[in-house]
């Protein structure tokens, strides 16, 4: 993966997997710690203790067409390469969680890439479902949070879908324009 | 600086796309509109699916042409990724392997627009017996 918003794009996809219907993705950068936190959280199928403890394996997936499962464990070394630290929870039948830590100015700390379109083509190819995502930066004197929420964006639409084209490239410009990251 | 945008724009968008959204229904079924598909599990993100899919809504908006663009899983063609699966209305689907911007472009004007066949076609190996025969031999 070039940068972490395809690691999120992708961790995503087990979580429309899961049949969740809303999933929260957050990156949140912490200067003070010198850390760059991404979050994902789902309300999807989750996982047994069994598969749980299996998921960082490369050698588990669930899928039938190939017998690899990089994913997660893509993730997590790019963490751990990074200065940093991953965790996953899940309860089946609630959903699940990761936390995934990266060292910010690590020199391997891969660029966060283009979270705008990531989160809006997300939101484009799933209307049926919601994203919320959640944006702390570092930008000087600024401590607010910017949250993008596929629930309001679809209230304003009313009868248009998400997956209009024109629409995912307007939500694409309104997350950079809200997001600008320091990094 | 970037202006500053909020959800009030989209208020402002909304009437624009209720236009296009009823001319197209008068138009065509949705059934009856071209199908892009982007395989976009690990491997397809690791090999540049994202580009290529968002070149794909950019440019078919841009051109156009009406198409649904969705996103798959992998086909176990994670050797060929970046894959696309194209289905023109009535046809059956045809899945090109290491599909790049350059190559999608290809697949817009030449496929999608003048239903020729462009190389990088990935043949069709394995039908289910259901699938051959549910039609009548």
């Amino acid at each position: 993966m070039k940068d972490i918003s395809l690691h999120i794009l992708d961790v995503a996809q087990n979580s429309i997997a899961a049949g969740a219907t809303r999933v929260e993705i957050s990156v949140r950068e912490k200067p003070w710690l010198d850390e760059l936190e991404i979050a994902i959280e789902d309300n999807g199928n989750g996982m047994t203790d069994e598969a749980l403890s299996r998921v960082e394996d490369p050698f588990y997936t669930t899928r039938t067409t190939r017998k690899v499962g990089l994913g997660i464990p893509l993730l997590k070394h790019s963490a751990e390469q990074a200065g940093g630290s991953f965790a996953i929870r899940s309860v089946p039948g609630k959903g699940t969680s990761l936390v995934a830590v990266f060292g910010r100015s690590h020199i391997d700390r891969p660029p966060v890439g283009d979270i705008a379109g990531v989160i809006s083509s997300l939101a484009g190819m799933n209307p049926g479902m919601d994203f919320i995502y959640r944006h702390a930066a570092a930008a000087q004197g600024s401590t607010g949070e910017y949250v993008f929420d596929t629930r309001e964006v679809k209230a304003v639409l009313g009868d248009i879908p998400l997956s209009e084209p024109a629409v995912i490239l307007y939500l694409k410009e309104l997350i950079e324009a809200n997001t600008e990251c320091a990094e | 600086m970037k202006k500053v945008k909020s959800l009030d724009d989209l208020k402002r968008m909304k009437e624009g796309l209720q236009a296009n959204i009823a001319l197209r229904e008068k138009s065509e079924h949705p059934e009856a509109m071209t199908q892009i598909k982007v395989a976009m599990a690990t491997c397809g993100i690791a090999s540049g699916a994202k580009e290529v899919m968002d070149f794909f809504i950019t440019n078919l908006a841009k051109r156009n042409i009406d198409a649904i663009v969705t996103q798959t899983g992998c086909m176990g063609y994670c050797y060929a990724e970046p894959t696309v699966e194209v289905r023109l209305p009535g046809q059956d689907p045809v899945v090109y392997g290491d599909v790049d911007v350059k190559k999608a472009d290809e697949i817009i004007e030449k496929h999608i627009k003048e239903g020729e066949l462009v190389d990088g076609i990935i043949p069709v190996n394995y039908e289910t017996i259901d699938k051959k025969y549910s039609g009548g031999i």
